[in-house]
């Protein structure tokens, strides 16, 4: 009678532990969510669901320096969270035995939205934009094949592939989507602006920010266009060419009109982004508007919009330039620097 | 009526003929019985799929190919030697002698063949039973699988694997062909020259397209005759000195010893498009 009843009391307990463990699991981890204030994703979430353990695996695999020829070099080296995923004290990225690359490492945040990566766009699809820094001699030297090796043969991972996929079988398409999850998850949407847009919490601009604001949707917003603050377009915005020739756009389609065109980079979190350009080549905000007020090069290839003036660029006043940088200010999400979840663990 | 006369005169119980010929009736229907089989056995069953090989025997003008060792000349009168050759062969097609037209499905439809690895010349096809007269395939990657999830490029495609070495990575895109080599003609360090060409018309903005469909007729040279049990083999010779030779005949090392791009490689995939040809089929 009385071991009866222990019984019954242990299963009922064992049953509502088990039922317990799975909402739980899901009520911590939502998968991926869009901002309400975005726009739809360009990336084909269809064939890659973000999952808890897609995720976890991903965030390993981005922080784990196995991915580098001597194990020295992750993802995370050059995209460090606490200067929003860029490369910070880098102009242009640095990688395996100390060599240097060519181009200044872009933060990794909303590549959901990114219809193509790298500063010329070369990659179509963020599954395989992990192949290139990984191959790449410069920045971590290794193959895919002995990365597959190395993960096969280690002692976690083929039970963290288990976990993630339900098989221990580690190829490169789990290996790579797992990697895209995480990379997928850096979204940065909570910034003063963002909850401006939302109404949020009773955020106002002040008058300066919104006066700075007016002027960036229209000195600058049919390129760094909201909410995104990048229509992902290819232009020249006149910065002249670089120290490394860089030929940008034109590396990829061979095409005489995209010479020296670049990605248009999001304006976001610029506070934590600097160097600026695909070079790295401006170390303030200041010296970016100035830029534009009066550094302007002209090229065959400068775009439209930089030539519609007296002189070639943008003019800008001193107090002009002022209220740009207190709306650029607002665009500044410092949650996604401390989001645990996106930290190394 | 003589019909009727004939098999009264044949089943007369009466006539002394009647048991031989019981015999001769028998043996008649016997023999066009195994007649009409074998006129069978000669047609094929076009909804059995059956082994087809596609041999690729890479040579050098009228010698064979001999990686490393081998000294060939080309139009320009450079002479050189190959230390590599590997190209990707795709989307085979094949028109029957019935007119007909058999499409390989996609899938089962990628192969890298290289010239160090033997058992890559002779790629395996699964066709319906027939004959064929007719060989058509394209010379790299097609642009809907260049831009296909990850998750279907498997097998010679993967970028881990047969591919690593077939695929730019900082243009997304496999390499169609590569012909690496030496020549004392080109200054670049070791005289080594690097051809790598790919391009499959871009993904948002137009580039150059440099996949080539090479189309062959194979009555000349012999039809295939594809039936299960026994093996068909068409065997091509792809002319490794018409990359170099053709509408633009390339001169090693100049203007550069490497070549990596879509549009630099477009002089060569012109002349890469007509390397193969139909030599013989073993039926
Ligand atoms: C040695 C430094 C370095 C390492 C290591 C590195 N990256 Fe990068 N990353 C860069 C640079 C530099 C660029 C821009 C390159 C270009 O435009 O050509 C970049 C670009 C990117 C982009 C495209 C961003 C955009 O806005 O287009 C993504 C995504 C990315 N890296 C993810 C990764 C992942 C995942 C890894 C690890 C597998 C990694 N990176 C390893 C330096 C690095
Ligand atoms: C014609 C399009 C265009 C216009 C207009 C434009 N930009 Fe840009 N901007 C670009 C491009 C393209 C780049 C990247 C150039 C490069 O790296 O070579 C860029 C880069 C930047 C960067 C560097 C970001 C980073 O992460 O490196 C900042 C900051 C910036 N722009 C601010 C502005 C501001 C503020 C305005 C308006 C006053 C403005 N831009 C107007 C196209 C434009």
């Amino acid at each position: 009678m009385n071991r009866k009843i222990w019984l019954i009391i242990f299963l009922i307990l064992a049953g509502i532990y088990a039922c317990k463990k799975e909402p739980f699991g899901a009520e911590f981890f939502a998968g991926f969510q869009k901002p309400s204030n975005f726009p739809e994703p360009a990336y084909h979430f269809s064939t890659n669901t973000v999952t808890k353990n897609g995720f976890e695996l991903g965030r390993k695999l981005f922080y784990d320096p196995i991915l580098s020829a001597d194990n020295t070099i992750s993802c995370g080296s050059c995209h460090i969270q606490t200067s929003a995923f860029t490369h910070h004290g880098h102009t242009v990225s640095h990688g395996i035995f100390d060599q240097l690359g060519t181009r200044n490492a872009p933060p990794i945040m909303n590549m959901a939205w990114n219809t193509s990566f790298m500063w010329d766009g070369g990659i179509v699809d963020l599954d395989l934009q992990s192949v290139a820094p990984i191959t790449n001699h410069v920045e971590m030297g290794e193959t895919m094949d002995n990365v597959l090796n190395k993960l096969r043969n280690s002692q976690e991972y083929p039970a963290l592939f288990r976990k993630a996929y339900g098989s221990e079988e580690i190829n490169t398409s789990n290996f790579l989507k797992s990697i895209s999850q995480f990379t997928l998850m850096c979204i940065s949407s909570n910034s003063k602006y963002d909850s401006v847009m939302r109404q949020q919490d009773g955020k106002t601009f002040t008058l300066e920010e919104e006066q700075g604001r007016e002027l960036v949707t229209e000195k600058c917003g049919t390129c760094h266009t909201e909410p995104l603050f990048t229509d992902f377009s290819f232009r020249n915005n006149g910065i002249g060419i670089g120290l490394f020739n860089d030929e940008g756009r034109y590396l990829i389609t061979n095409n005489n009109d995209d010479k020296f065109k670049f990605k248009v980079p999001s304006l976001r979190n610029l506070a934590y982004t600097a160097p600026y350009m695909h070079d790295g080549r401006f170390f303030t905000l200041e010296t970016v508007l100035d830029h534009y007020a009066s550094g302007v090069h002209d090229e065959p290839t400068l775009d439209p919009i930089l030539r519609q003036n007296a002189t070639l660029g943008i003019p800008l006043t001193t107090d002009e330039k002022t209220k740009i940088i207190s709306f650029l200010n607002t665009l500044n999400d410092k949650s996604f620097l401390l989001d645990k979840r996106l930290s190394e663990q | 009526m003589l019909i009727a006369r004939i098999l009264r005169l044949l089943f007369n119980n009466k006539n002394r003929l009647r048991p031989y010929m019981k015999k001769v009736i028998f043996s008649t229907l016997a023999v066009t019985f195994l007649l009409l089989s074998c006129k069978k056995n000669k047609e094929y069953n076009s909804s059995v799929l059956a082994d087809l090989t596609v041999e690729f025997d890479q040579v050098a003008g009228s010698s064979d190919l001999d990686l490393n060792t081998g000294s060939y000349t080309n139009a320009m009168g450079q002479s050189f030697n190959v230390t590599k050759v590997k190209y990707f062969v795709s989307n085979f097609i094949l028109t029957n002698t019935d007119g007909t037209v058999y499409t390989v499905p996609q899938d089962e439809c990628y192969f890298l063949i290289d010239e160090s690895d033997l058992s890559s010349h002779m790629p395996l096809l699964k066709v319906p039973e027939g004959e064929y007269k007719t060989l058509s395939f394209m010379i790299g990657v097609d642009s809907l699988r260049n831009t296909m999830d990850v998750s279907q490029r498997t097998g010679v495609l993967d970028v881990s694997g047969a591919a690593a070495d077939m695929y730019w990575t900082w243009n997304s895109g496999y390499i169609f062909l590569k012909l690496e080599g030496t020549s004392p003609d080109v200054s670049a360090p070791g005289n080594i020259f690097k051809y790598h060409v790919g391009g499959f018309g871009g993904y948002s903005s137009p580039t150059t397209n440099n996949l080539r469909t090479v189309m062959l007729d194979l009555t000349s040279g012999g039809t295939a005759k594809v039936k299960s049990g026994k093996s068909t083999n068409i065997y091509l010779t792809v002319d490794i000195l018409k990359i170099l030779n053709g509408t633009t005949n390339i001169t090693l090392g100049t203007p550069t010893a490497e070549v990596h791009s879509p549009v630099a490689g477009e002089p060569l995939a012109n002349n890469y498009a007509s390397m193969i040809s139909h030599d013989h089929t073993e039926n």
